[in-house]
């Protein structure tokens, strides 16, 4: 038998976007994504305003003291199946910031991580990819 | 945000959620990767923070950029400015619920963002800036054409979306009156940028103090004087119109030349950069101490000027009212989005997010709606 929720999820993927200390690129380029000319609400992708309807987690930014036990307590609020997406150099690596005092991050030192998205920013294209790569471990 | 009921009665601002050691990380580098780094501080500005720190090094060391440099910076900064008002105006939009404008607004700014690929290779973070001049040539011949079919198209759109702003009984109802920051306000908070103009103070840094190919070709600033949201939008829509205008005149006034200039050693010196960035007056100042490593650079965004001008704009106002009047001073979201509303008389958090703050924001839109 199908499971029809599992198969639902992969339909139609909601995104949550957490920024935790990025320069606002990866994000408009996010919002981007959403806007005419790339259109993913079409594929029925849609940002949601809260992680308890989200699928999948998008953080942006480098993750610093403040936003760290943020991100945390937004993964643990998620339900299950989640993924997570690091979108953009600082969230995958730290980036221009590794060496920074107040840096906590990379994400993957706060929270598993499914995808990772590198560029500065990346293209729209890239995050579709990103989600796409994240459908298929949901 | 303190509350009676509906009404905000008190803000107090706190920030630091996007802090990320810039300052720190810049006394650590050679003032040529420094460019790299402040374009980080803000992906939406991230032409005019390079542009002002090159600045305050150029002060430093006595070093005039050549012509064709400070006219590319004038184009590139002229371009971003374009961008960041239209996103801008699509954000504010989204804020009063009225997604299919802001999804109209997005789609002018998209060819914008193909300009950028075409000139500088990147969509965001354009990298043209580095001391002492540019590092990237525009093709005038090659591109002009290109530049100037996408600029028509903006402009055009944009022309079209202003009069569907002004005529919208919905705009009018949720902008007109909302949010106002009156003149002596606005002198005693010391604003910067549109949120200034739009309270009737005509200063610009590209007109008061005029950089790069600014005092060639020109600027004429636009300025309203309600103060309120409504006219802090008209004046980033009509700096739309303004900044195309000026590009298309850069264009064709770009003067030949080298693209950077000279640089002498490091001497013991500091330097003052400054620049209009799309929110406002932005300053880099910086130390140098005779090496390749700056002893102090400090930077002013623009919002931190513009932050504590919210508690007279936010007093009196209703909650659903609050994600508009923060918009609307433009601030870097990043660091501005979370506050928590607190009733006044016992202190306690009432728990509203900034998603169901917007969510009231767009309640209220449907209710002047139906009553219309």
């Amino acid at each position: 038998m199908v499971n029809v929720g599992r198969w639902s999820l992969k339909k139609s993927p909601w995104l949550f976007h957490f920024n935790s200390g990025s320069c606002n690129n990866c994000d408009i380029e996010l919002i981007d994504a959403l806007t005419p000319r790339y259109d993913v609400e079409r594929f029925g992708i849609l940002l949601q305003g809260s992680p308890r309807h989200a699928d999948i987690l998008v953080v942006t930014g480098m993750v610093n003291h403040q936003t760290a036990p943020r991100l945390k307590r937004i993964y643990e609020q998620m339900p299950n199946p989640k993924a997570v997406i690091a979108l953009g150099t600082c969230a995958t690596s730290g980036g221009i910031f590794a060496d920074s005092y107040h840096i906590a991050g990379p994400v993957d030192r706060i929270i598993p991580v499914d995808v990772y998205v590198p560029g500065c920013p990346p293209r729209p294209e890239a995050i579709i990819e990103g989600v796409i790569k994240a459908l298929a471990k949901l | 945000m303190f509350v009676e009921g509906e009404r905000i009665v008190d803000v107090k601002i706190r920030i630091g959620y996007n802090h990320r050691g810039i300052e720190y990380l810049s006394q650590r580098r050679t003032i040529h990767q420094i460019p790299m780094l402040v374009e980080r501080i803000c992906g939406i500005c991230s032409h005019t923070h390079p542009l002002c720190y090159c600045q305050a090094v150029e002060e430093a060391m006595g070093v005039e950029p050549p012509d064709r440099a400070r006219y590319i910076r004038t184009i590139i900064a002229e371009l971003e400015r374009i961008h960041s008002h239209l996103l801008w105006a699509g954000v504010a939009l989204h804020l009063i619920g009225y997604d299919s404008l802001f999804m109209y607004f997005w789609r002018y700014r998209e060819p914008i963002c193909m300009l950028f690929e075409l000139l500088t290779g990147n969509r965001q973070s354009y990298a043209v800036n580095c001391v002492g001049g540019v590092r990237r040539d525009i093709d005038v011949p090659r591109h002009r054409d290109r530049v100037m079919r996408t600029l028509k198209e903006v402009g055009d759109g944009v022309r079209r979306l202003e009069g569907m702003l002004l005529e919208d009984p919905l705009v009018k109802a949720r902008l007109v009156g909302v949010g106002v920051l009156t003149r002596d306000d606005a002198r005693r908070y010391c604003v910067v940028g549109p949120t200034a103009r739009g309270s009737g103070i005509p200063i610009d840094v590209r007109v008061c103090e005029p950089y790069a190919a600014y005092a060639e070709v020109g600027v004429d600033i636009k300025v309203f004087s309600e103060g309120d949201v409504m006219a802090k939008t008209l004046v980033r829509v009509q700096e739309v119109v303004e900044s195309i205008e000026i590009v298309e005149r850069a264009l064709d006034a770009m003067p030949g030349g080298p693209l950077r200039a000279e640089l002498p050693e490091p001497p013991v010196s500091e330097g003052i950069g400054k620049t209009e960035a799309p929110r406002g007056e932005n300053i880099h100042y910086v130390r140098l101490n005779g090496t390749v490593v700056p002893e102090r650079h400090k930077v002013r965004a623009p919002t931190y000027a513009n932050i504590p001008s919210l508690v007279p704009q936010l007093l009196g106002e209703t909650i659903a009212d609050a994600p508009i009047v923060i918009g609307s001073i433009d601030p870097c979201l990043s660091c501005t989005d979370r506050l928590s509303v607190v009733d006044a008389e016992t202190g306690k958090p009432l728990g509203i997010t900034y998603e169901k703050l917007v969510h009231m924001s767009r309640k209220k839109s449907r209710r002047v709606l139906r009553s219309a």
